[in-house]
Protein backbone atom coordinates (compact mmCIF):
# COMPACT_ATOMS: atom_id res chain seq x y z
CA UNK A 1 0.00 0.00 0.00
CA UNK A 2 1.56 3.37 -0.73
CA UNK A 3 1.50 6.05 1.77
CA UNK A 4 -0.77 7.72 -0.03
CA UNK A 5 -3.74 5.83 0.41
CA UNK A 6 -2.66 5.28 3.67
CA UNK A 7 -3.15 8.39 4.66
CA UNK A 8 -6.46 8.67 3.09
CA UNK A 9 -7.13 5.80 4.81
CA UNK A 10 -6.14 7.46 8.79
CA UNK A 11 -8.31 10.91 7.29
CA UNK A 12 -11.37 8.75 6.76
CA UNK A 13 -10.69 6.47 10.19
CA UNK A 14 -10.49 10.31 12.20
CA UNK A 15 -13.51 11.28 10.62
CA UNK A 16 -15.80 8.23 11.40
CA UNK A 17 -14.13 7.65 14.68
CA UNK A 18 -16.19 7.89 17.50
CA UNK A 19 -15.80 7.57 21.81
CA UNK A 20 -14.34 4.45 22.69
CA UNK A 21 -17.78 3.67 24.37
CA UNK A 22 -20.37 5.20 22.55
CA UNK A 23 -24.15 3.87 23.25
CA UNK A 24 -23.83 1.95 20.05
CA UNK A 25 -20.41 0.35 21.47
CA UNK A 26 -22.01 -0.22 24.68
CA UNK A 27 -24.92 -1.95 22.94
CA UNK A 28 -22.47 -4.61 21.65
CA UNK A 29 -21.26 -5.50 25.11
CA UNK A 30 -24.52 -5.85 27.09
CA UNK A 31 -27.16 -7.63 24.07
CA UNK A 32 -25.34 -10.72 24.04
CA UNK A 33 -26.25 -10.90 28.10
CA UNK A 34 -29.90 -10.81 27.58
CA UNK A 35 -31.46 -10.18 24.69
CA UNK A 36 -29.03 -11.45 21.58
CA UNK A 37 -27.64 -14.18 24.54
CA UNK A 38 -25.64 -16.84 22.22
CA UNK A 39 -27.25 -19.68 23.95
CA UNK A 40 -30.74 -19.49 24.45
CA UNK A 41 -31.34 -17.03 21.66
CA UNK A 42 -28.73 -17.74 19.08
CA UNK A 43 -28.90 -21.05 19.53
CA UNK A 44 -24.98 -21.62 19.23
CA UNK A 45 -22.37 -23.42 21.65
CA UNK A 46 -24.71 -26.04 22.90
CA UNK A 47 -22.08 -28.73 22.76
CA UNK A 48 -19.98 -27.56 25.75
CA UNK A 49 -22.59 -25.61 27.59
CA UNK A 50 -24.20 -29.02 28.45
CA UNK A 51 -21.07 -31.58 28.50
CA UNK A 52 -18.60 -29.44 30.59
CA UNK A 53 -21.60 -27.92 33.45
CA UNK A 54 -21.52 -31.10 35.57
CA UNK A 55 -19.23 -29.13 38.59
CA UNK A 56 -18.60 -25.01 38.43
CA UNK A 57 -14.51 -25.16 38.53
CA UNK A 58 -14.29 -26.96 34.95
CA UNK A 59 -16.75 -24.68 33.87
CA UNK A 60 -15.64 -21.22 35.09
CA UNK A 61 -12.07 -22.36 33.30
CA UNK A 62 -14.06 -23.21 29.82
CA UNK A 63 -16.14 -19.96 30.16
CA UNK A 64 -12.57 -18.09 30.55
CA UNK A 65 -11.01 -20.40 27.98
CA UNK A 66 -14.20 -19.26 25.45
CA UNK A 67 -13.56 -15.72 26.27
CA UNK A 68 -10.03 -16.08 25.64
CA UNK A 69 -10.40 -17.47 22.39
CA UNK A 70 -13.21 -15.63 21.13
CA UNK A 71 -11.84 -12.04 21.73
CA UNK A 72 -8.93 -12.90 20.50
CA UNK A 73 -10.13 -14.56 16.86
CA UNK A 74 -12.32 -11.69 16.48
CA UNK A 75 -9.64 -8.70 16.82
CA UNK A 76 -7.20 -11.28 14.46
CA UNK A 77 -9.86 -12.20 12.01
CA UNK A 78 -11.11 -8.36 11.84
CA UNK A 79 -7.94 -7.00 10.98
CA UNK A 80 -7.19 -9.18 8.44
CA UNK A 81 -10.72 -9.31 7.11
CA UNK A 82 -9.79 -7.11 4.00
CA UNK A 83 -6.88 -9.72 3.14
CA UNK A 84 -9.01 -12.84 3.28
CA UNK A 85 -10.42 -14.38 0.10
CA UNK A 86 -13.75 -14.83 0.66
CA UNK A 87 -13.95 -18.54 -0.71
CA UNK A 88 -11.18 -19.78 1.60
CA UNK A 89 -12.75 -17.36 4.64
CA UNK A 90 -13.68 -21.04 6.59
CA UNK A 91 -10.65 -22.61 6.54
CA UNK A 92 -8.67 -19.18 7.47
CA UNK A 93 -10.80 -18.90 10.30
CA UNK A 94 -10.17 -22.08 11.55
CA UNK A 95 -6.60 -22.30 11.55
CA UNK A 96 -6.45 -19.06 13.23
CA UNK A 97 -9.02 -20.81 15.93
CA UNK A 98 -6.97 -23.72 16.16
CA UNK A 99 -4.10 -21.83 16.86
CA UNK A 100 -5.27 -20.11 19.65
CA UNK A 101 -7.13 -23.37 21.04
CA UNK A 102 -3.58 -25.29 21.07
CA UNK A 103 -2.16 -22.28 23.07
CA UNK A 104 -4.93 -22.28 25.00
CA UNK A 105 -4.89 -25.96 25.64
CA UNK A 106 -1.21 -25.66 26.29
CA UNK A 107 -1.33 -23.00 28.93
CA UNK A 108 -4.20 -24.85 30.68
CA UNK A 109 -2.15 -28.32 31.11
CA UNK A 110 0.85 -26.50 32.60
CA UNK A 111 -1.18 -24.28 34.85
CA UNK A 112 -4.12 -26.47 36.12
CA UNK A 113 -3.72 -29.74 34.61
CA UNK A 114 -6.60 -31.72 36.95
CA UNK A 115 -8.73 -29.24 34.72
CA UNK A 116 -7.44 -29.75 31.89
CA UNK A 117 -8.01 -33.80 32.37
CA UNK A 118 -11.22 -33.24 32.76
CA UNK A 119 -12.61 -31.04 30.14
CA UNK A 120 -10.90 -33.78 27.86
CA UNK A 121 -11.76 -33.56 24.22
CA UNK A 122 -14.03 -29.99 24.75
CA UNK A 123 -10.72 -27.70 25.10
CA UNK A 124 -9.81 -28.89 21.43
CA UNK A 125 -13.87 -28.78 20.72
CA UNK A 126 -13.77 -24.85 21.32
CA UNK A 127 -12.52 -24.49 17.78
CA UNK A 128 -15.64 -26.26 16.36
CA UNK A 129 -17.72 -23.88 18.75
CA UNK A 130 -20.49 -22.52 16.95
CA UNK A 131 -20.17 -19.47 18.96
CA UNK A 132 -16.61 -18.72 17.61
CA UNK A 133 -17.22 -19.45 14.39
CA UNK A 134 -20.80 -17.57 14.24
CA UNK A 135 -19.39 -14.11 15.80
CA UNK A 136 -16.34 -14.65 12.97
CA UNK A 137 -18.57 -15.08 10.07
CA UNK A 138 -21.15 -12.72 11.44
CA UNK A 139 -19.64 -9.61 12.87
CA UNK A 140 -15.55 -9.78 12.45
CA UNK A 141 -15.59 -10.04 9.09
CA UNK A 142 -17.49 -6.85 8.49
CA UNK A 143 -16.24 -4.97 11.45
CA UNK A 144 -12.78 -3.05 12.81
CA UNK A 145 -10.95 -4.81 15.67
CA UNK A 146 -12.26 -2.37 18.69
CA UNK A 147 -15.73 -3.26 17.96
CA UNK A 148 -15.18 -6.34 17.19
CA UNK A 149 -13.28 -7.24 20.53
CA UNK A 150 -16.43 -5.59 22.47
CA UNK A 151 -18.81 -8.18 20.14
CA UNK A 152 -16.31 -10.41 21.40
CA UNK A 153 -16.22 -9.94 24.90
CA UNK A 154 -20.12 -9.40 25.26
CA UNK A 155 -20.73 -12.51 23.98
CA UNK A 156 -18.47 -14.47 25.72
CA UNK A 157 -20.07 -13.07 28.85
CA UNK A 158 -23.30 -14.37 27.58
CA UNK A 159 -22.40 -17.58 27.66
CA UNK A 160 -20.15 -18.04 30.44
CA UNK A 161 -23.25 -16.66 32.76
CA UNK A 162 -25.53 -19.27 30.89
CA UNK A 163 -22.93 -21.97 31.43
CA UNK A 164 -22.43 -20.75 34.86
CA UNK A 165 -25.97 -20.74 35.99
CA UNK A 166 -26.36 -24.38 34.63
CA UNK A 167 -23.13 -25.64 36.36
CA UNK A 168 -24.83 -23.91 39.32
CA UNK A 169 -27.71 -25.76 39.54
CA UNK A 170 -25.97 -29.13 38.63
CA UNK A 171 -23.78 -29.14 40.93
CA UNK A 172 -25.81 -27.97 44.03
CA UNK A 173 -28.74 -30.66 42.85
CA UNK A 174 -26.62 -33.50 41.78
CA UNK A 175 -24.08 -33.49 44.37
CA UNK A 176 -24.57 -31.04 47.13
CA UNK A 177 -21.16 -29.66 46.44
CA UNK A 178 -20.45 -25.79 44.96
CA UNK A 179 -16.94 -25.78 43.60
CA UNK A 180 -16.00 -28.64 45.19
CA UNK A 181 -17.27 -27.84 49.03
CA UNK A 182 -20.33 -29.58 50.28
CA UNK A 183 -22.89 -26.89 51.16
CA UNK A 184 -26.28 -29.15 51.67
CA UNK A 185 -26.59 -30.55 55.22
CA UNK A 186 -24.37 -33.87 54.70
CA UNK A 187 -27.36 -36.26 54.62
CA UNK A 188 -28.75 -34.75 51.26
CA UNK A 189 -28.22 -37.97 48.69
CA UNK A 190 -26.75 -36.60 44.86
CA UNK A 191 -29.33 -36.97 42.28
CA UNK A 192 -27.40 -38.76 39.66
CA UNK A 193 -30.18 -37.28 36.65
CA UNK A 194 -28.48 -34.01 37.22
CA UNK A 195 -25.10 -35.59 36.68
CA UNK A 196 -26.33 -36.97 33.78
CA UNK A 197 -26.41 -34.92 29.55
CA UNK A 198 -29.99 -35.94 30.01
CA UNK A 199 -30.46 -33.50 32.90
CA UNK A 200 -28.89 -30.87 31.44
CA UNK A 201 -30.76 -30.98 28.56
CA UNK A 202 -33.61 -30.33 30.52
CA UNK A 203 -32.27 -27.59 32.91
CA UNK A 204 -31.45 -25.74 29.81
CA UNK A 205 -34.48 -26.27 28.10
CA UNK A 206 -36.42 -24.70 31.42
CA UNK A 207 -33.55 -22.14 31.49
CA UNK A 208 -34.49 -21.08 28.61
CA UNK A 209 -38.16 -21.35 29.33
CA UNK A 210 -37.74 -18.55 32.32
CA UNK A 211 -35.01 -16.49 30.37
CA UNK A 212 -37.91 -15.97 27.05
CA UNK A 213 -40.44 -15.24 29.06
CA UNK A 214 -39.04 -13.01 30.88
CA UNK A 215 -37.68 -10.95 27.65
CA UNK A 216 -40.57 -11.91 25.35
CA UNK A 217 -38.94 -13.56 23.30
CA UNK A 218 -40.91 -15.93 21.19
CA UNK A 219 -39.77 -18.33 17.64
CA UNK A 220 -42.51 -18.86 15.02
CA UNK B 1 -14.22 -59.61 13.87
CA UNK B 2 -15.99 -59.64 17.14
CA UNK B 3 -14.15 -56.81 18.29
CA UNK B 4 -15.34 -54.73 15.50
CA UNK B 5 -19.01 -55.16 15.91
CA UNK B 6 -18.64 -54.34 19.65
CA UNK B 7 -17.09 -50.74 18.73
CA UNK B 8 -19.97 -50.78 15.73
CA UNK B 9 -22.91 -51.86 18.50
CA UNK B 10 -21.47 -49.38 20.84
CA UNK B 11 -20.42 -46.14 18.99
CA UNK B 12 -23.88 -46.12 17.69
CA UNK B 13 -25.71 -46.83 20.67
CA UNK B 14 -23.90 -46.83 23.97
CA UNK B 15 -21.67 -44.14 22.88
CA UNK B 16 -23.92 -41.96 20.76
CA UNK B 17 -22.54 -39.07 19.30
CA UNK B 18 -25.48 -36.54 20.63
CA UNK B 19 -26.75 -38.45 23.88
CA UNK B 20 -23.77 -39.43 25.65
CA UNK B 21 -21.35 -36.36 24.46
CA UNK B 22 -23.54 -33.72 23.02
CA UNK B 23 -21.36 -33.71 19.77
CA UNK B 24 -22.43 -31.81 17.08
CA UNK B 25 -25.47 -30.07 18.72
CA UNK B 26 -25.76 -26.86 16.85
CA UNK B 27 -26.41 -28.58 13.41
CA UNK B 28 -28.92 -30.89 14.96
CA UNK B 29 -30.46 -28.58 16.69
CA UNK B 30 -30.56 -26.54 14.12
CA UNK B 31 -31.63 -28.76 10.47
CA UNK B 32 -33.67 -31.11 12.59
CA UNK B 33 -37.09 -28.85 11.65
CA UNK B 34 -38.06 -31.45 8.70
CA UNK B 35 -37.17 -34.61 8.38
CA UNK B 36 -36.01 -34.09 4.77
CA UNK B 37 -32.82 -31.70 5.42
CA UNK B 38 -32.49 -33.77 8.95
CA UNK B 39 -31.68 -36.80 6.41
CA UNK B 40 -29.72 -35.16 4.46
CA UNK B 41 -27.01 -33.98 6.66
CA UNK B 42 -27.60 -36.83 8.64
CA UNK B 43 -26.38 -39.07 5.37
CA UNK B 44 -23.07 -36.43 4.67
CA UNK B 45 -22.09 -36.51 8.62
CA UNK B 46 -22.22 -40.98 8.20
CA UNK B 47 -19.97 -40.06 4.92
CA UNK B 48 -17.45 -37.18 6.55
CA UNK B 49 -16.62 -39.20 10.05
CA UNK B 50 -16.32 -42.22 8.00
CA UNK B 51 -13.49 -40.91 5.99
CA UNK B 52 -11.87 -38.00 8.63
CA UNK B 53 -11.32 -40.56 11.07
CA UNK B 54 -9.11 -43.37 9.29
CA UNK B 55 -7.17 -40.20 8.19
CA UNK B 56 -7.19 -38.04 10.81
CA UNK B 57 -6.16 -41.67 12.71
CA UNK B 58 -3.28 -42.00 9.79
CA UNK B 59 -2.20 -38.41 10.70
CA UNK B 60 -2.06 -38.71 13.97
CA UNK B 61 -0.26 -42.46 14.34
CA UNK B 62 2.65 -41.78 11.33
CA UNK B 63 2.95 -37.88 12.06
CA UNK B 64 2.18 -36.39 15.34
CA UNK B 65 2.48 -39.45 18.03
CA UNK B 66 5.63 -39.43 20.32
CA UNK B 67 7.59 -41.37 17.94
CA UNK B 68 5.70 -41.71 15.39
CA UNK B 69 8.27 -40.38 12.76
CA UNK B 70 10.39 -43.41 13.42
CA UNK B 71 9.57 -44.59 9.96
CA UNK B 72 11.19 -41.76 8.50
CA UNK B 73 14.16 -41.73 10.43
CA UNK B 74 15.53 -43.80 13.91
CA UNK B 75 16.49 -40.52 15.18
CA UNK B 76 12.68 -38.68 15.37
CA UNK B 77 11.87 -41.30 17.84
CA UNK B 78 11.51 -38.35 20.68
CA UNK B 79 9.14 -35.84 18.76
CA UNK B 80 6.52 -35.76 19.85
CA UNK B 81 4.13 -33.09 17.80
CA UNK B 82 1.00 -33.56 19.67
CA UNK B 83 0.86 -29.85 20.69
CA UNK B 84 0.03 -29.59 16.70
CA UNK B 85 -3.16 -32.18 16.79
CA UNK B 86 -5.86 -29.43 16.75
CA UNK B 87 -4.60 -28.12 13.63
CA UNK B 88 -3.55 -31.03 11.81
CA UNK B 89 -7.27 -32.69 12.43
CA UNK B 90 -9.32 -29.54 11.31
CA UNK B 91 -7.25 -28.72 8.17
CA UNK B 92 -7.58 -32.20 7.25
CA UNK B 93 -11.62 -32.67 8.14
CA UNK B 94 -11.57 -28.86 6.15
CA UNK B 95 -9.90 -29.96 2.71
CA UNK B 96 -11.16 -33.65 2.83
CA UNK B 97 -15.05 -31.01 3.10
CA UNK B 98 -13.54 -28.86 0.97
CA UNK B 99 -12.59 -31.97 -1.97
CA UNK B 100 -15.82 -33.77 -1.55
CA UNK B 101 -18.19 -30.75 -2.33
CA UNK B 102 -15.77 -30.29 -5.56
CA UNK B 103 -16.26 -33.27 -6.53
CA UNK B 104 -19.32 -33.70 -6.00
CA UNK B 105 -20.81 -30.87 -7.76
CA UNK B 106 -18.42 -31.73 -10.84
CA UNK B 107 -19.40 -35.58 -10.95
CA UNK B 108 -22.69 -35.75 -9.52
CA UNK B 109 -25.11 -32.38 -9.60
CA UNK B 110 -28.01 -34.18 -8.68
CA UNK B 111 -26.67 -35.29 -5.21
CA UNK B 112 -24.76 -31.93 -5.26
CA UNK B 113 -28.41 -30.29 -5.30
CA UNK B 114 -29.57 -32.23 -2.68
CA UNK B 115 -26.44 -32.69 -0.12
CA UNK B 116 -24.56 -29.82 -1.45
CA UNK B 117 -25.45 -27.14 1.06
CA UNK B 118 -25.02 -29.33 4.17
CA UNK B 119 -21.13 -29.86 3.42
CA UNK B 120 -19.86 -27.05 3.70
CA UNK B 121 -21.95 -26.89 7.28
CA UNK B 122 -20.19 -29.82 8.88
CA UNK B 123 -16.71 -28.58 8.29
CA UNK B 124 -17.22 -26.78 11.55
CA UNK B 125 -19.81 -29.86 13.06
CA UNK B 126 -17.95 -30.75 16.72
CA UNK B 127 -19.06 -34.37 15.91
CA UNK B 128 -16.17 -34.65 13.36
CA UNK B 129 -13.32 -32.94 15.08
CA UNK B 130 -14.68 -34.53 18.37
CA UNK B 131 -14.57 -38.36 16.85
CA UNK B 132 -10.74 -37.38 15.95
CA UNK B 133 -9.46 -35.91 19.34
CA UNK B 134 -11.16 -39.29 20.96
CA UNK B 135 -8.31 -41.23 18.60
CA UNK B 136 -5.57 -40.19 21.09
CA UNK B 137 -7.34 -41.26 23.96
CA UNK B 138 -8.71 -44.82 22.51
CA UNK B 139 -5.85 -47.41 21.21
CA UNK B 140 -7.87 -48.21 17.83
CA UNK B 141 -6.41 -50.15 14.78
CA UNK B 142 -6.63 -48.53 11.62
CA UNK B 143 -9.99 -51.11 11.18
CA UNK B 144 -11.47 -50.39 14.33
CA UNK B 145 -10.75 -46.18 14.20
CA UNK B 146 -13.09 -47.11 10.03
CA UNK B 147 -15.59 -48.85 12.50
CA UNK B 148 -15.68 -46.21 15.00
CA UNK B 149 -16.02 -43.67 12.37
CA UNK B 150 -19.33 -45.41 10.85
CA UNK B 151 -20.98 -46.40 13.66
CA UNK B 152 -20.72 -42.59 14.97
CA UNK B 153 -21.86 -41.12 11.89
CA UNK B 154 -24.85 -43.66 12.22
CA UNK B 155 -26.07 -42.81 15.69
CA UNK B 156 -25.35 -39.23 14.77
CA UNK B 157 -27.93 -40.43 11.50
CA UNK B 158 -30.21 -41.84 13.83
CA UNK B 159 -30.72 -39.04 16.41
CA UNK B 160 -31.46 -36.55 14.37
CA UNK B 161 -33.71 -38.48 12.47
CA UNK B 162 -35.78 -39.25 15.17
CA UNK B 163 -35.49 -35.87 16.86
CA UNK B 164 -36.57 -34.13 13.54
CA UNK B 165 -39.61 -36.38 13.25
CA UNK B 166 -41.05 -35.80 16.73
CA UNK B 167 -40.57 -31.96 15.72
CA UNK B 168 -42.55 -32.15 12.85
CA UNK B 169 -45.33 -33.75 15.16
CA UNK B 170 -44.72 -30.97 17.70
CA UNK B 171 -46.07 -28.44 15.32
CA UNK B 172 -49.84 -29.75 16.03
CA UNK B 173 -48.96 -29.19 19.49
CA UNK B 174 -50.20 -26.32 21.50
CA UNK B 175 -46.86 -25.65 23.45
CA UNK B 176 -46.82 -22.40 26.12
CA UNK B 177 -45.06 -19.74 23.70
CA UNK B 178 -41.81 -19.25 25.75
CA UNK B 179 -41.30 -22.72 25.39
CA UNK B 180 -42.13 -22.92 21.61
CA UNK B 181 -38.71 -23.81 19.74
CA UNK B 182 -35.35 -24.27 21.76
CA UNK B 183 -36.69 -25.04 24.96
CA UNK B 184 -39.02 -27.81 23.99
CA UNK B 185 -36.77 -29.36 21.58
CA UNK B 186 -33.80 -29.08 24.31
CA UNK B 187 -36.56 -30.93 27.26
CA UNK B 188 -37.24 -33.87 24.22
CA UNK B 189 -33.48 -34.44 23.28
CA UNK B 190 -33.41 -34.85 27.52
CA UNK B 191 -36.11 -37.41 27.28
CA UNK B 192 -34.52 -39.15 24.32
CA UNK B 193 -31.28 -39.03 25.96
CA UNK B 194 -33.14 -41.04 29.35
CA UNK B 195 -33.98 -43.85 26.35
CA UNK B 196 -30.92 -44.40 25.37
CA UNK B 197 -29.03 -44.30 28.52
CA UNK B 198 -30.98 -47.76 28.78
CA UNK B 199 -28.48 -48.75 26.25
CA UNK B 200 -25.77 -48.68 28.81
CA UNK B 201 -27.07 -51.53 30.36
CA UNK B 202 -26.65 -53.68 27.54
CA UNK B 203 -24.23 -57.01 27.52
CA UNK B 204 -22.52 -56.22 24.28
CA UNK B 205 -23.13 -59.38 21.76
CA UNK B 206 -18.98 -60.48 21.63
CA UNK B 207 -16.36 -59.97 24.36
CA UNK B 208 -12.80 -58.76 23.62
CA UNK B 209 -10.12 -60.89 24.76
CA UNK B 210 -9.25 -59.07 27.60
CA UNK B 211 -12.87 -59.86 28.55
CA UNK B 212 -12.48 -63.90 27.84
CA UNK B 213 -9.43 -64.10 29.20
CA UNK B 214 -10.74 -62.75 33.02
CA UNK B 215 -13.76 -64.63 32.17
CA UNK B 216 -11.83 -67.64 31.70
CA UNK B 217 -9.65 -67.04 34.87
CA UNK B 218 -12.81 -66.90 37.03
CA UNK B 219 -14.24 -70.19 35.72
CA UNK B 220 -11.16 -71.69 36.35
CA UNK B 221 -10.37 -70.83 40.17
CA UNK B 222 -12.68 -73.29 41.02
CA UNK B 223 -9.89 -76.01 39.53
CA UNK B 224 -7.32 -76.81 41.58
CA UNK B 225 -4.90 -77.59 38.80
CA UNK B 226 -5.25 -74.55 37.14
CA UNK B 227 -4.72 -72.49 40.43
CA UNK B 228 -1.34 -74.40 40.73
CA UNK B 229 -0.36 -73.49 37.25
CA UNK B 230 -1.09 -69.94 38.28
CA UNK B 231 0.65 -69.59 41.58
CA UNK B 232 3.31 -70.80 39.46
CA UNK B 233 3.64 -67.98 37.53
CA UNK B 234 3.02 -65.86 40.54
CA UNK B 235 5.98 -66.85 42.29
CA UNK B 236 8.20 -66.07 38.95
Amino acid sequence: MSTETLEKDVKEVKKTSEPLLSKKRRTLLTNPLDEDNPITIQVLGICSALAVTVALKPTLVMAIAVTAVLVLANVVISALRNTIPNRIRIIVQLVVVASLVAIVDQVLKAYSYDVWKELSVFIGLIITNCIVMGRLEAFALGNKPWDAMLDGLGNSFGYAWIILAIAFFRELTGSGKLFGVKVLPYEYIGNGVMMSPAGACILLGILIWVIRSRNGYVED
Amino acid sequence: MENLLNIFVKSIFIDNMIFAYFLGMCSYLAVSKKYKTAAGLGMAVIFVLGITIPLNWLAYNFLLKEGALTWISEDFASIDLEVLKFIVFIAIVAAFVQLTEMAVEKFSPSLYNSLGIFLPLIAVNCSILGGALFLPTRDYEFVEALTFGLGSGIGWFLAVVSLAAIREKMAYADVPKPLRGLGITFIIVGLMAFGFMSFGGFELPFKNKEQQQAELEKTSDNSEIVDEVSVANYSE
